[in-house]
């Protein structure tokens, strides 16, 4: 079979690598962060080429410069025992970077691997981990310190060693986190499936989501542990002898009287040094935030903007506006991130009269979904109805204000969503969420409010209401999710319902159900119905009407036996060729007469 | 009871997964489930959600622990395999699932992707490279697309990766988890067709597994239907889809509503005779 893939060509069309391209540029584009960076960077290089760069031994005392003053050989001058500072704060940035160098070690060694195994295996190493864990988290880190100092010896690098052990928790529930979420995706089961062995996949398949995470702990922990460090050292906790900017914090403060600037250069190299770990990690996050992420569920779609102008519509507006909704020439919108804007809806028409159930049919990215959200103005971030007009019972919607548009919906105009559990508030019993908007819309008492709860759920087929309206979300099945949204909807008595798929997350069965009962809500009451939907079989079952939409255009109308019977336009035929409806079962398995190699 | 040209078995098969609390019984979700796929047949397994469907499927693929009852492939037991027997299984035994948008590592290229099984079964990679692009062929995709990233592709796309990589290592059976119910009409059809097209050619056989029975009776030799963790109903797909025995089957033919509107009107109407009358 020929095998048209649509899209194929717009995914070409891209440059490879788009992603680490865009993910560097993004980082640029923060100049916080990109400082912070360069900071560090600056303070790391330092920290390496100390041995050369210092001009003096950072422990070469001698007394008569004690406290001297700056001078061209030595443009920060001399501490109290009459050592050159700046040669001392440059050894002190490689002692305390790799002292907090030590912790982070120490940490990563500890938390990631057995993060990784407790989380993709679980069971008992989870339980005795995690254990450990939340026993080290519960531990005073200051008071281990000291202890560990009573014990070990006053040497920094010991304590590091220590306070390493004390920071690898945090890495580890990181870890653990992420990979028992990962363990469950689709695609961590196919490799399994696929023969690899188990550390592969945690090598490549785990390991790849938890990476970007790590680097921002990284540089958040890195922070820490100087700060932490810092504090040891000012305390008098170690023996001091190392030259680093705790040490030298601690030496100028015990002369703060007489030499106060002292405590100026070490300080605003540790301040500076933490600030910038804290941006470069707030930087990162923002950059590699969602590339960690599990796979996302979005389809992006890389329509460019249509370059050549279309008649707006294929099918001529009709000059008289249907009574109960009326939409003409509407264009819907979205700013893209680059500062452009790409519409998604080019100006389409519809009418639906009072009572009667118009299907909105097309594929995923044709628009059904952004023009139903136009009606109730309830478009996502970043859309907006950008031409067009579109009135319900005669009242304009388009830039009515946001007051008067919420009065509208819900007493003339209400919606069903496609995800009814979703939208159903888990912590809140079906009752209290029905009757929240007949209390504040039409102002009924609790007693009022209750007992019209009770007859709206009565009125979608509920077969126990009182028991249905004392329960919570999770203890009704998901058919009877889309009733109880469904007796919301209706609640303050609308004249417009619009919904968005509302059977495509049901079974078949059910789906049967809540198509009889939208059928008997329009004979009973006489409402109309907007359905957007995608099966072809629900709208033959429901609709009067059909308005079939391709890539943002509707180019197809009229009532269900026409399009659906005998369509004119290429894609309606396209889409009902492609229904299974008709054709005819499988025959019957033969046994294959000749070998065929795969 | 080994049939001739029987490739895959199920006998008897019970799974339950453990509940959470302490000393709570263990939830079973499937009661005891028999089947059996023949070499290149397709076995169609319709039922709706938490009918268990996927649950045998999984089974198979030794993803879900086997309490009772037997899986032979080939006449050899695979359930509760060791890790290192069921590896080698996987030259074997492969899988599609639903959801194109999470069965591909995203921080992953296709190339990769489709590579990995191949070395795993020891290719060298001079000959997992060739084999990945004979592959990105035969589902049609630009030879050009290894070095993208999942998220470059649209739905239909992506499963076209993912039969790739079920077909990678040549697997004498595929099990489909709802394999073209996440994608749109037009695409479902383009998806089907091919995997028909790759049956005839190589004689691998499908469990298609699917809640939905106009795509299984377009796909399947035979079908069974799975309510509630057992199988109400077995036969071919003509006669389970056009003489159903169970009330069950009944059911879940005359619910699915077909595009055509005269014809429809009258399904819906024995529908309600049927079972409205029933439910309330």
């Amino acid at each position: 079979m020929s095998d048209p893939i649509p899209d194929s060509t717009a995914a070409i069309a891209l440059a490879p690598k788009t992603r680490q391209v865009t993910a560097f540029r993004r980082f640029l584009s923060k100049p916080l962060a990109v400082g912070a960076a360069v900071i560090l960077a600056i303070v790391v290089l330092v920290a390496v080429f100390a041995p050369i760069i210092a001009p003096f031994d950072p422990g070469a005392s001698s007394l008569k410069d004690a406290f001297g003053p700056a001078s061209a050989a030595n443009p920060l001058g001399f501490d109290s025992a009459g050592r050159d500072v700046l040669s001392r704060l440059i050894w002190g940035a490689q002692n305390t970077m790799t002292g907090a160098g030590i912790a982070l070690i120490v940490a990563l060694v500890l938390g990631i691997p057995t993060g990784l195994i407790a989380g993709y295996y679980g069971r008992w190493f989870d339980s005795i981990s995690s254990w450990i864990v939340n026993l080290v988290m519960s531990l005073p880190a200051m008071v281990v310190l000291l202890a560990s100092r009573a014990i070990l010896g006053p040497t920094i690098w010991v304590l590091m060693i220590v306070m390493g052990v004390l920071v690898a928790p945090s890495f580890f529930r990181l870890v653990r986190g992420i990979v028992g979420n990962v363990r469950n995706e689709l695609y961590v089961d196919a490799a399994r499936v696929s023969g690899l062995r188990d550390w592969r996949i945690i090598g490549r398949h785990v390991f790849i989501v938890v990476r970007a995470p790590i680097i921002i702990q990284v540089a958040l922990v890195a922070g820490v542990a100087i700060g932490l460090q810092a504090g040891l050292e000012f305390l008098g906790i170690t023996s001091g002898d190392t030259p680093t900017w705790g040490a030298m914090l601690n030496e100028a403060f015990q002369n703060i009287q007489r030499a106060p600037m002292l405590l100026l250069w070490p300080g605003l190299a540790l301040g500076l040094t933490s600030a910038s770990l804290v941006l470069l990690a707030s930087g990162l996050s923002d950059v590699l935030g969602e590339r960690g992420a599990p796979a996302a569920r979005r389809r992006t779609r890389r329509n460019a903007a249509p370059a050549i102008v279309v008649p707006s519509t294929s099918v001529p507006a009709p000059a008289e506006r249907g009574a109960l909704l009326s939409i003409r020439d509407l264009a819907v919108s979205y700013e893209l991130a680059d500062g452009g804007v790409r519409e998604v809806v080019h100006g389409i028409n519809l009418d639906i009269a009072p009572g009667e159930i118009l299907g909105l049919v097309g594929e995923s990215g044709s628009g059904k979904s952004q023009t139903a959200f136009s009606i109730l103005g309830i478009l996502p971030e970043g859309g907006s109805v950008s031409r067009g007009s579109v009135t319900i019972q005669g009242t304009e919607v388009i830039g009515l204000a946001e007051k008067k548009h919420r009065e509208l919906r819900g007493t003339v105009v209400a919606y069903v969503p496609q995800e009814p559990m979703s939208n159903l508030d888990p912590s809140f019993t079906i009752g209290d969420q029905l009757a929240e908007p007949l209390r504040v819309r039409l102002g009924l008492s609790k007693q009022a409010a209750k007992a019209r709860v009770l007859e709206l759920l009565q009125m979608v087929e509920i077969a126990d209401p009182a028991r249905t309206c004392a329960a919570y979300p999770h203890e009704i099945s998901g058919g009877m999710a889309q009733r109880v949204l469904i007796a919301g909807a209706m609640s303050c008595d609308p004249d417009l319902l619009v919904a968005d798929e509302p059977t495509t997350a049901l079974d078949v069965t059910v789906q049967a159900e809540v198509l009889s009962l939208l059928r008997r809500l329009r004979s009973d009451r006489g409402i109309g119905v907007l359905i957007v939907t995608h099966n072809l079989g629900v709208v033959a079952d429901l609709c009067d009407r059909v308005a079939v939409m391709q890539q943002g255009r509707i180019v197809e109308q009229g009532s269900t036996e026409q399009i659906l019977v005998a369509p004119e336009h290429p894609y309606t035929r396209q889409l009902l060729g492609a229904a299974l409806d008709g054709v005819d079962a499988r025959p019957e398995w033969q046994p294959r007469t000749t070998e065929v190699s795969a | 009871m080994t049939r001739e040209h029987s490739l895959l078995e199920v006998t008897d098969v019970r799974v339950a997964f453990g509940s959470k609390g302490f000393r709570k019984a263990p939830n079973e979700v499937l009661h005891g489930v028999s089947l059996d796929v023949r070499e290149g047949e397709t076995m169609g397994l319709v039922g709706e959600s938490g009918s268990g469907k996927t649950t045998i499927g999984r089974a198979i693929l030794g993803l879900a622990p086997v309490s009772g009852g037997e899986i032979t492939f080939q006449g050899r037991r695979i359930d509760n395999l060791s890790a290192r027997r069921r590896r080698s299984l996987s030259r074997d035994i492969q899988v599609v699932f639903q959801d194109p948008y999470t069965s591909l590592n995203p921080a992953i290229s296709i190339g990769d992707t489709l590579s990995e099984p191949l070395l795993a079964q020891g290719y060298t990679s001079r000959d997992a490279r060739r084999r990945v692009g004979e592959l990105l062929d035969r589902v049609s995709l630009p030879a050009d697309s290894l070095e993208r990233l999942p998220r470059e592709f649209s739905g239909g796309q992506r499963q076209r990766v993912a039969i790739a990589r079920a077909l990678a290592i040549s697997p004498r059976l595929i099990v489909c988890d709802e394999a073209v119910s996440a994608l749109d009409l037009t695409t479902q059809r383009t998806v089907l067709e091919l995997l028909l097209e790759i049956q005839e050619q190589t004689g691998v056989s499908y469990l298609f597994i699917s809640h939905d029975l106009a795509v299984v009776r377009y796909m399947s030799h035979r079908i069974s239907v799975i309510y509630r963790g057992d199988i109400v109903e077995t036969g071919t797909a003509r006669e389970v889809t056009d003489n159903p025995q169970n009330p069950y089957t009944r059911k879940l033919l005359l619910s699915a509503p077909i595009a055509q509107p005269a014809e429809q009107a009258l399904r819906r109407a024995a529908y309600e005779r049927e079972f409205a009358s029933a439910a309330k």
